[in-house]
């Protein structure tokens, strides 16, 4: 039996299609979610897609993070639920205070697409199982608000418990602190990062297919369970 | 709600009032115009009546300059049976077989642009969109056609950061990869930058809908954002007159603005996906998107194109400003808004629906037997007209046309008399100048600000020749489409300017593998008052016919863009073109570039001397003169054929089109693309086999052993083929003149627009 894995649509959500055909192609079945619903429809884990959650119009992910089904997620994703937040969907993770520190603004100010390198700082992760510590992987980055921040010390806290799961490589795309791109929580369920491991399932529409490693390391951690 | 405080100007009142001075010439109607109305109407019109005539007979909706030169794409058309759908719907839609079909248009956002340009292209964006949403398609692209002043001119900077900005803001926010298209600069753009945006939709064949009102008693149903006081008169004070004067900011200034619209794409994202389901679930009849002239135009187009009339109460319309006086409530050019004809029973569905994505959606009036379009405001009748006086029997006209004076001086003025590189450094030194210059510069600053992978069928997108995109994930299917013009070859022979930016998108569509096989245009001219502007105008529809039917790809719609021009001096002549193309797998796309070491490099098409009107007579002299390069169509038939058997055979790893800038910088581009260096080696005359614009040519890459079977298709397809070098390297080598190292390519090639624009 596989897993089934949940992606939720908020009004706004853009990749949501995106996610749930990665996680058909990683072999788990899709299970759309929507954001007026308090049903979690009995899933395995959840992804938080990339999108403009209400246009982003008071701060990214702000509003989502009060959708009905953001009150069972945070409920389950603190009882274990793996959850992965992406771009956006990190955005509302940040929001919920599933996951310390908040996204800002580019450094450059612009919305930026390029195909962008990252380092795996962390394989612990339900998430990262499948990825090799210190692998270099290539995925798409888009946004204009993903400049990581938080104080000193919750980056140091980030640091010394082995929260940060991925880092920027070869230049840093928009300012973020510590090159972070992307976190987890004490448990290591709960993963968001910028970059876009559901645009790099497939050689023919992506820059590679390093991001289903994401995917399928979810899958195999809840076989594992 | 409450009663308007101030007397509307209801039909009773215009024919008890029948002296009541009116606005017309400031709502841009002609008195020979604004008599035509009172003889439809056998009385004054109302003021709404007034306004609305106003808009819908504007040159931008009414077309009534064009008119009698854009039926020859209709009249001249190349046979097909490809176009389900083709002009005069919203857009025309083509079958690309398997029971899919793809919708295309272009249209342009010039003159908001230039005035506000964040919302002006935004907006350029979403109306488009909704273009092919009201076809019945899911919108899975867009692309974009920008042309600039020059990037000297101090106002430029602030037009490239706004436009760019706003293309990206409301595609990456509305959820579709922008997959190409063109960043142009001249100074003929000065003070009136184009915005030209294009969608890409698909549906089924079974999943058309029409733009029509018909069933009695089926209800008209507002979709979409409330209505403001933005864009009021988009359509007739902003795209239908000429800018007065740049250096004041007279008439494009800060004044115009309220004319500008402003764009929500989030609203815009839920109205698609919430039409998309409507259609699904079979709840509308009719549908028409709200565009230039609002309700005024989405009302009466649905009504004369359906059987009957239309009874709509505008005071159900909902208002951002509840002062909203009628007239502005009928024009308003607010975005995101939509108009479904549902039958009575499907009413209360509707409504679930829209509230399910968060879509306002009001009941504003119902389709009636009769056949007159009734507009009532408090239950009192403000509007009783002949829907079709409205949409379709505006004033056409004839406009006089003549040869511009100066056409003879400009073509005699040849680029003989310019020097001509012919030292190895000089030519080094060109190659590098033209890969920096604006116009061939990387466009990455550009691009990476635009969304290329959400819906994750993306196939190609910039720096490619053309965008690909996979139709779907349970098919291998896809489209290929480009966007291309070239103002300076159309200045020079309008006639051949247009047939060539049709070359270059036809030739860009089968670099990539797929097929042509349709056309949109968007066509950026003058003044159609000035008689030379006419003739441009004429020449060029002519030219593009022509090609059409030669290459066999029929248009499927358009637009028209006139008064792009500051003053008196009009724009150069400024056809874009879109072609798109079909590919079966899209698996077997061709890249525009280098991807692997030792492949051999052939060079397909013949080359002439042909620089008059090329970048390198622009970037090194900067002359515009002569004859722009012949259209050879037979040879791009030919060319565009043998690339598609190449692609569908595996005999070729990548194609990569010649056209602005000549082998030089199709090689630059290519080497550029995976880091992967050339040896090449030419002929005699190396000037002219680098920076020659000679069309119906490409480079393509082999690998060793399916060369032969490269030429015995190009002999059968009668394709002039030469070998010209080698893949490998990491420099771009050219025997006896010159190695550039890749670093050195790509420092060129990338630094400029940054330091331009960043």
């Amino acid at each position: 039996m596989t897993a089934r894995i949940g992606v939720v649509t908020f009004p706004g959500s853009l990749d949501d299609r995106d996610a749930l055909r990665a996680v058909k192609i990683a072999g788990g079945e899709p299970i759309p979610l929507w954001h007026g619903d308090h049903d979690l429809s009995r899933v395995d884990a959840v992804v938080l897609p990339g999108g403009f959650s209400y246009g982003d119009y008071l701060r990214a992910g702000a509003i989502a993070r009060f959708a009905p089904i953001m009150t069972e997620i945070i409920d389950a994703a603190k009882a274990g639920l793996p959850t992965l937040g992406i771009c956006n969907g990190f955005q509302v993770l940040c929001e919920s205070h599933l996951l310390p520190g908040a996204l800002i603004r580019n450094k450059g100010l612009h919305f930026t697409c390029v195909d962008q390198r990252l380092r795996v700082e962390n394989t612990k992760t339900l998430w990262t199982g499948e990825l090799t510590q210190g692998q270099e992987i290539v995925i798409p980055m888009k946004n204009g608000e993903g400049q990581y921040v938080a104080d000193d010390r919750t980056l140091d806290e980030l640091e010394q418990t082995n929260r940060v799961v991925f880092r920027y490589i070869q230049g840093n795309p928009n300012g973020s602190r510590r090159d972070i791109a992307g976190i987890c929580n004490e448990r290591g369920n709960v993963v968001g990062l910028m970059p876009h491991p559901e645009h790099a399932v497939d050689d023919l529409t992506g820059p590679g297919t390093d991001g289903l490693a994401l995917f399928v390391s979810v899958l195999k951690s809840l076989v594992a369970a | 709600m409450t009663e308007p405080t101030t007397a509307t100007d209801t039909v009773e009142h215009a024919k008890t009032q029948p002296d009541t001075d009116q606005p017309y010439a400031e709502l841009g109607l002609k008195d020979d115009e604004y008599d035509r109305i009172q003889a439809i109407l056998g009385r004054r019109p109302t003021a709404t009546e007034l306004a609305m005539y106003s808009v819908m007979w504007s040159e931008h909706c009414s077309y009534k300059s064009s008119k009698v030169h854009l039926r020859q794409f209709g009249d001249n058309a190349p046979k097909t049976d490809v176009l389900l759908v083709g002009m005069g719907e919203n857009a025309g839609v083509v079958d690309v077989g398997d029971g899919l079909a793809v919708t295309f248009k272009v249209e342009s956002h010039n003159h908001p642009s230039y005035v506000e340009p964040y919302q002006g292209a935004a907006t350029g964006v979403g109306g488009i969109v909704r273009d092919i949403l009201t076809m019945g398609a899911r919108p899975i692209a867009v692309m974009d056609s920008l042309r600039f002043g020059d990037p000297e001119n101090p106002d430029t900077p602030r037009l490239v950061d706004g436009v760019v900005r706003g293309v990206g803001g409301y595609g990456n926010c509305l959820g579709l990869p922008n997959i190409g298209g063109e960043v142009v600069f001249d100074p003929t753009y000065n003070g009136n930058p184009l915005v030209n945006a294009l969608c890409l939709g698909v549906l089924r064949h079974d999943d058309i809908q029409l733009a029509r009102a018909e069933g009695t008693g089926n209800k008209v149903v507002l979709l979409g954002a409330k209505t403001g006081r933005d864009g009021i008169g988009g359509a007739s004070v902003l795209a239908s007159a000429t800018f007065e004067d740049s250096a004041t900011g007279e008439g494009g200034g800060p004044s115009k603005r309220p004319a500008v619209q402003v764009g929500d794409p989030f609203t815009e994202k839920l109205l698609i996906e919430c039409c998309l389901e409507l259609y699904k679930q079979g709840l509308v009849t009719g549908i028409q998107d709200l565009g230039a002239a609002g309700i005024a135009c989405a009302i009466s187009e649905t009504a004369a194109h359906g059987k009957g009339g239309m009874h709509v109460e505008l005071d159900r319309v909902p208002l951002r400003e509840a002062s909203m006086p009628p007239v502005e409530i009928a024009i308003s050019e607010s975005q995101e808004r939509m108009l479904a004809i549902v039958e009575p029973g499907h009413v209360d569905e509707v409504l679930d629906l829209c509230t399910r994505w968060g879509v306002l959606a009001t009941v504003i009036g119902e389709v009636t037997d009769g056949d007159r379009l009734i507009v009532t405001w408090h239950g009192e009748t403000i509007v009783d007209v002949p829907p079709g006086s409205l949409a379709d029997d505006g004033p056409v006209y004839e406009r006089p046309i003549a040869r511009p004076a100066d056409q003879d001086a400009i073509q005699a003025d040849t680029t003989k008399s310019l020097q001509r590189p012919s030292t190895a450094d000089e030519i080094r030194d060109t190659v590098l100048a033209l890969a920096a210059s604006p116009n061939l510069a990387s466009r990455r600053w550009v691009t990476e600000q635009y969304d290329r992978y959400v819906l994750g069928n993306t196939v190609l997108a910039m720096p490619h020749d053309a965008g690909v995109v996979r139709l779907g994930d349970d098919t291998d299917r896809g489209v290929a489409l480009a966007l291309d013009g070239n103002g300076r070859y159309a200045r020079l022979d309008p006639y051949a300017g247009a047939q060539l930016a049709l070359a270059e998108a036809y030739r860009n569509v089968a670099t990539t593998g797929a097929k042509p096989l349709a056309v949109t245009n968007c066509l950026n001219f003058g003044s159609p008052e000035d008689p030379e502007v006419m003739w441009q105008f004429a020449e060029a529809t002519r030219g593009l016919a022509d090609a059409c039917r030669e290459l066999g790809v029929p248009v499927t719609g358009g637009n028209v863009s006139f008064y792009n021009q500051t003053g008196a001096t009009a724009i150069h002549p400024t056809p874009v073109v879109g072609v798109l193309g079909v590919i079966d797998d899209v698996r077997r796309h061709l890249p525009s570039g280098f991807g692997t070491d030792g492949d051999v490099i052939l060079l397909l098409g013949e080359t002439h001397d042909e620089v008059d009107g090329s970048e390198w007579a622009w970037v090194t002299h900067r002359h515009l003169g002569g004859k722009p390069p012949k259209p050879r169509l037979d040879e791009e038939r030919a060319l565009a054929r043998l690339l598609c058997r190449a692609a569908e055979h595996d005999v070729v790893t990548g194609a990569h089109d010649l056209s602005d800038g000549g082998l030089s910088q199709a090689l630059v581009e290519a080497v550029l693309l995976r880091s992967i260096g050339a040896e090449i080696t030419l002929g005699r005359d190396p000037f002219v086999a680098l920076f020659s614009e000679s069309t119906a040519r490409a480079i393509v890459t082999c690998r060793d052993a399916r060369v032969d079977q490269l030429l015995e298709y190009a002999a059968e397809h009668e394709v002039s083929v030469a070998r010209i070098g080698r893949t490998g390297g990491s420099s771009l080598q050219v025997h006896d003149l010159f190695d550039i190292p890749i670093h050195e390519l790509r420092d060129a090639h990338e630094a400029t627009l940054p330091r331009l624009f960043g």
